[in-house]
């Protein structure tokens, strides 16, 4: 008796569970078709083209003459060092920018955000060139610093690594301000007070209380910041004036000027490669120093 | 060293649709627990973190030992503070929360750890140091506070319910050994909570607290037994408020328009329960429930509110099929009436 009743109706319980699990996987459908062909079919696209020659034959030579070549190690120092400069400003500037944020009042805390925000709702051409109007020789920042005496000359702001940086790290920093301040506001407001009660100043809060807590969050912002710049093309295009060429650049001169489908092939998976590396190896730190965080 | 007494004058804090705190002046001796009891909005955590510093009063002065700290930022007040949901810090482990107070005061390594290993000694957590915060029980967390709270020998101690979070079993256990805790080092103590009953528990003495204002300050004995206003009878729970109109007074008669409060298990059902003089109430039956240690009875006494009667259940219970709408009457002696002034 005991034994008949433990399996009354499991059949038809199994049946709903397989079919709720059916469901859910069909809901995932559409956005893994779109993955497939649209992200990895173009990667194996070029991966194939990078290994062929203009006439389809195969070919080591387009990373041969690639890592060859001292341009590409170049274009690969300035990418790297406009990346990691990008994001030693958003630390610099967004980490205190997320605390502000995290510490006001939660309806001063969503006016900011709206300011913060409003550039991503702007498209990047307009700001890049916006930079471009501000920066340049007779732009407005030059007029005041030269009008105001502070300089004799118009200071260079753009067409170089200065002006390319300007305009990178506008364009990063409400990227980054977004995980690094849903992370702080997470905290518990008496974990800082208790830590005040027991004699810590406000630095030595942040430092041992605030800071340790938010990591997971800056470590994620600095990671989506970094790996971001490593491809970008239009701010150091426009910004850059032709004097900074990150790998992004180079892939459009080698197609455009040079119609090498290969090297420029080459290239993209050369950087793919690093954004991977890099990515995984980001990962793997964020699990090795990822802060314990307290369960229930 | 002795604990410092803590003293508040006049001490007032208007939020933009109401005041918090109404002028509130409050002595607590040295090495006292106190407690601030009183429903949520009462203002008594407020209260308590103007003491602390994470509220900057709009007027008054607040005194620990001989000095002003009204002014005084809360990290130089050398307060120690349990808070309601502990507020561990999660990222360290259970000995690092307790040494980070004495890390903070630049006490040498060893030195620190050897304090912190005997606060978690006193809280009987010392085999768990190396644990992490998210392995600890509610209850164990509730401990690591505690030993965070006092390892740095401060002034004074607050406490904000530090028990609320845990079941009933576990916080009448936490009460007695934060008790016991206070009581060993002699450190002066403000105590928040909304229950009553842990009130009276911890407490030398009770301030109940209303609408901003401190409605009484006694002993916990006199708090429960002479309520001075009917806010604080209705607040510690299951005492009747009878207008003396509604009562037959069996001897002397009370004073027209008086208000008499008894106390739910001061009533009977047997005639003796007024002997030597008290009174008589009649109502008719409303409800009825076991509940365990007694049996709860409602009358209708023809007032606002039911009168409540509560009968330890190992007494007789030949009225405890008492039908609803039955006539009874109640007897309670005069020794247990408490009249409100």
């Amino acid at each position: 008796m005991t034994v008949a009743t433990a399996v009354v109706n499991a059949d038809g319980l199994r049946r709903d569970a397989a079919a709720e699990r059916r469901f859910f996987l069909s809901l995932a459908l559409p956005s893994l078709v779109i993955v497939g062909i649209g992200a990895i079919l173009p990667v194996v696209w070029i991966l194939q083209q990078s290994l062929m020659t203009g006439q389809g034959d195969f070919t080591l030579a387009n990373y041969t003459s690639l890592l060859t070549s001292g341009l590409t190690w170049k274009s690969l120092l300035v990418t790297l060092e406009l990346s990691g400069a990008t994001l030693l400003c958003c630390l610099l500037l967004g980490v205190p920018l997320a605390f502000l944020l995290a510490s006001t009042s939660p309806k001063t805390a969503s006016g900011l955000m709206v300011l913060i925000l409003l550039p991503l709702w702007t498209s990047i051409l307009v700001r890049t060139y916006g930079w471009l109007v501000l920066l340049r020789r007779d732009g407005l920042i030059n007029d005041i610093l030269v009008g105001s005496g502070f300089v004799s000359e118009p200071v260079p702001l753009v067409y170089n690594f200065a002006g390319t940086l300007i305009g990178m790290v506008h364009y990063m920093l409400p990227i980054f301000v977004l995980p690094t301040y849903a992370a702080m506001r997470d905290i518990d407001g008496n974990v800082v007070r208790a830590a005040a009660s027991m004699g810590a100043g406000l630095w030595r809060c942040f430092r041992t209380v605030i800071l340790p807590l938010a990591s997971g969050g800056i470590v994620s912002g600095s990671i989506i910041v970094f790996v971001y710049t490593l491809g970008f093309f239009i701010t150091p295009a426009i910004l850059g004036g032709g004097r900074i060429s990150p790998i992004a650049i180079r892939i459009d001169r080698t197609l455009s000027t040079l119609q090498d489908w290969g090297g420029a092939a080459a290239l993209g998976i050369l950087l793919l490669v690093i954004v991977a590396v890099l990515g995984a190896m980001s990962l793997g730190a964020t699990r090795l120093v990822g802060p314990r965080r307290a369960r229930g | 060293m002795t604990s410092p007494s803590i003293a508040l004058e006049q001490v007032r804090k208007v939020y933009s649709d109401y005041v918090a705190l109404d002028d509130v002046d409050l002595d607590v001796r040295s090495g006292e627990f106190l407690t601030l009891l009183g429903p949520s909005g009462s203002g008594k955590t407020t209260l308590l973190m103007a003491i602390a510093g994470f509220v900057r009063p709009d007027a008054g002065v607040i005194r620990i030992g001989a000095a002003d700290v009204t002014r005084l930022p809360v990290n130089k007040r050398d307060i120690g503070i349990v808070f309601q949901n502990y507020a561990l810090f999660p990222h360290m482990s259970v000995l690092g929360n307790v040494e980070y107070p004495l890390h903070v005061r630049k006490r040498p390594r060893a030195e620190a750890r050897e304090r912190a290993t005997a606060a978690l000694a006193r809280v009987q957590l010392d085999s768990y140091a190396t644990r992490d915060i998210a392995a600890l029980s509610g209850g164990q967390r509730q401990r690591v506070a505690l030993a965070r709270a006092v390892v740095f020998e401060p002034q004074v101690l607050l406490m904000d319910e530090p028990l609320s979070a845990l079941d009933k079993n576990l916080r009448e256990q936490m009460q007695f050994e934060i008790r016991k805790l206070q009581q060993e080092l002699g450190i002066t103590t403000i105590y928040v909570t909304h229950d009553q009953r842990e009130a009276l528990t911890m407490s030398d003495r009770i301030a109940v607290m209303n609408a901003g204002r401190i409605e009484q300050l006694d002993a916990p004995q006199a708090i429960y037994r002479s309520p001075r206003s009917r806010f604080v009878a209705d607040f510690m729970g299951e005492s009747n408020i009878i207008p003396a109109a509604l009562v037959q007074p069996l001897g002397t008669p009370h004073p027209q328009g008086a208000t008499l409060i008894i106390r739910a298990e001061n009533l009977g059902l047997e005639r003796e329960a007024a002997s030597g003089g008290g009174v008589a109430i009649e109502g008719r039956v409303t409800a009825q429930a076991f509940r365990g240690e007694n049996w709860q009875l409602r009358l209708d006494i023809g007032s606002e509110r039911d009168l409540l009667l509560s009968i330890p259940s190992g007494r007789s219970v030949n009225w405890a099929d008492a039908q609803p709408g039955q006539s009874l009457t109640a007897y309670a002696a005069n020794r247990h009436i408490h009249i409100l002034p």
